[in-house]
């Protein structure tokens, strides 16, 4: 099935347009003498709006956008190194693997946000007992893709390798490094979410800046307007970290073969 | 009964194989895989193979008897379980430094273009990144890629990466090559093509030749000696027969020449018996 892009563009505005008019008119207009989305707890499209674009004049924003982003990026940094060496480190040695497999298992089965509290005592308030919460939430999944990657290279390539006369060093360049790089690549997208995640719970559960903050601080004062507000930026925010990503993939990973949805 | 092995060689038979030093000797090999908590299976019962320099020979089988077996042993990536592997007369230990490999299935790291899967074969050695990519280049002219030198494995057909796999092997001038079943994914049109841009490469040469194939008809346009294996277990060496085709040959060419049939009628009145006990077999367990 084909659509148009115009026609398509033009279906995806009428949702959105559909959506804010139900909204608005849920907010505005009584039915039966009630209102359907009481304007206390469900504001307006036209305030909300009205609140994201004054946030951006006014440039209270940028700082907020800066700390959550400067979180994210680092628990992704940080998170994605450890998880890498880590993961090289069990796949190669499966002696190691063996013996820390319980434990793994078990801190990766814990809900991360229970951290949260004991990282705020240990870190205090400012950005790294956030960007502690989102290395917890990205080491495993680059762990868990970089072992997997390491130990699913294929047989034959490797043979091949040796073959070559490959040594151990000229293997993990030339073979394991690129594997498990394909791997952590795949999951690229779920870890920056992660991170970002990670950052802005731990930004709700307290600190005193970014968007997380802006948010809580909002829902504090019954200012539900405010709420929509960042929500609306933070969703904003996330997709543009998720177009810089999909360019990153796109050029490191040009030797794969595209995916049958990207090619139509 | 006239038989292959009786006849004189006719002219074009390489004069030097009969007296060349042996290349590759397999004196008694023979190979064995435990199964997890089974019993040990024993895939190649003790056989013995010889490979002169320069001599190119085929090894035929029912599927599964133990032809590639016989060929991992003699690249060093399996042990036998007995019996000695002799490369250019000394016994061989680990990998087989002398031997280049090409593999039936795609063996090219995805991840590098043509251009740097055949340069990192020569980069390992130790040979400049300039010369290395040089070479390169030149192989993959040889092999009729010059123009897709860029592409990425996924961007190549099943037969262009086996020729990008053949550079990448030739590249190191090894004095063995090791083939197993090489073209067996391919066409039969491009499996033609592809055995004649073989022999024409080989001819430049003469590197000594061990081409494991379940196809008879390839094994004879190509080789010098085409050896029958038996179905495993404890698969052997049944049969030895010397090609006495002219070269060069072209694969499709050949196949029309009436030596070709008699060869072919000889050959396979031999396997005919295995490829029914490999069935037999399978059809009453």
């Amino acid at each position: 099935m084909k659509i148009h892009p115009a026609k398509l563009l033009l279906l995806q505005i009428l949702v959105a347009v559909a959506v804010l008019a139900l909204w608005q008119i849920g907010a505005t207009v009584p039915i039966g003498g009630d209102y359907l989305l009481p304007e206390f707890f469900f504001s307006k499209p036209g305030d909300v709006i009205a609140r994201v674009v004054q946030l951006f004049v006014s440039g209270t924003i940028w700082k907020h956008l800066w700390i959550t982003l400067t979180e994210t990026v680092l628990a992704f940094i940080i998170g994605s190194v450890g998880g890498v060496v880590i993961g090289f480190w069990f796949a190669r040695k499966p002696m190691v693997a063996a013996v820390f497999d319980p434990y793994v298992k078990m801190v990766n089965a814990l809900p991360r946000v229970v951290l949260a509290p004991i990282f705020m005592l240990w870190l205090g308030l400012g950005i790294w007992s956030k960007v502690a919460l989102g290395v917890t939430l990205v080491f495993f999944i680059v762990f868990f893709n970089v072992y997997q990657g390491v130990k699913e290279v294929s047989p034959v390539v490797l043979a091949n390798a040796r073959m070559m006369g490959m040594n151990e060093r000229q293997l993990f360049r030339n073979v394991y490094w690129p594997s498990a790089m394909s791997w952590m690549f795949s999951s690229l997208h779920t870890a920056v979410g992660f991170a970002l995640v990670g950052a802005v719970v731990g930004e709700y559960l307290g600190s005193a800046a970014g968007l997380g903050y802006l948010i809580h601080q909002a829902e504090g004062v019954f200012d539900v307007t405010g709420v929509f507000a960042g929500m609306f930026i933070l969703a904003a925010f996330v997709l543009v970290i998720d177009w810089g990503v999909t360019r990153v993939e796109r050029r490191l990973l040009v030797w794969r073969p595209q995916s049958a949805s990207e090619q139509n | 009964m006239e038989t292959a092995l009786q006849r004189t060689p006719a002219e074009g038979l390489a004069p030097t194989a009969a007296v060349a030093p042996l290349a590759v000797a397999l004196d008694d090999i023979s190979i064995s895989f435990g199964i997890a908590g089974g019993p040990i299976y024993k895939a190649v019962a003790p056989t013995s193979l010889h490979v002169r320099e320069g001599e190119f020979v085929a090894i035929v089988g029912p599927t599964g008897c133990g032809k590639s077996t016989l060929l991992n042993a003699t690249a060093g990536l399996l042990r036998p379980a007995g019996g000695r592997v002799s490369i250019f007369g000394a016994a061989l230990d680990g990998l087989n430094a002398k031997a280049g490999y090409l593999f039936q299935q795609d063996a090219l790291m995805p991840w590098k273009t043509a251009l740097d899967n055949v340069a990192i074969a020569l980069e390992i050695g130790g040979t400049r990144r300039a010369d290395a990519l040089a070479q390169a280049q030149d192989w993959l002219r040889k092999v009729g890629l010059a123009r897709f030198a860029d592409r990425y494995p996924h961007q190549l057909s099943g037969g262009q990466r086996k020729r990008v796999g053949l550079a990448q092997v030739l590249v190191r001038g090894p004095k063995i090559l090791l083939m197993d079943e090489p073209f067996g994914p391919l066409d039969a049109q491009t499996r033609q093509i592809m055995g004649t841009l073989l022999l024409k490469l080989w001819a430049q040469d003469r590197k000594a030749v061990l081409f494991v194939t379940h196809d008879l008809e390839e094994a004879i346009a190509l080789s010098d000696r085409v050896v029958i294996m038996s179905a495993g277990p404890e698969a052997r060496i049944i049969g030895d027969f010397p090609i006495d085709l002219a070269r060069p040959r072209d694969t499709a060419d050949i196949r029309l020449d009436p030596r070709f049939h008699q060869l072919h009628r000889d050959i396979w009145n031999q396997l005919k018996a295995e490829v029914a006990k490999t069935y037999g077999e399978e059809m009453t367990s």
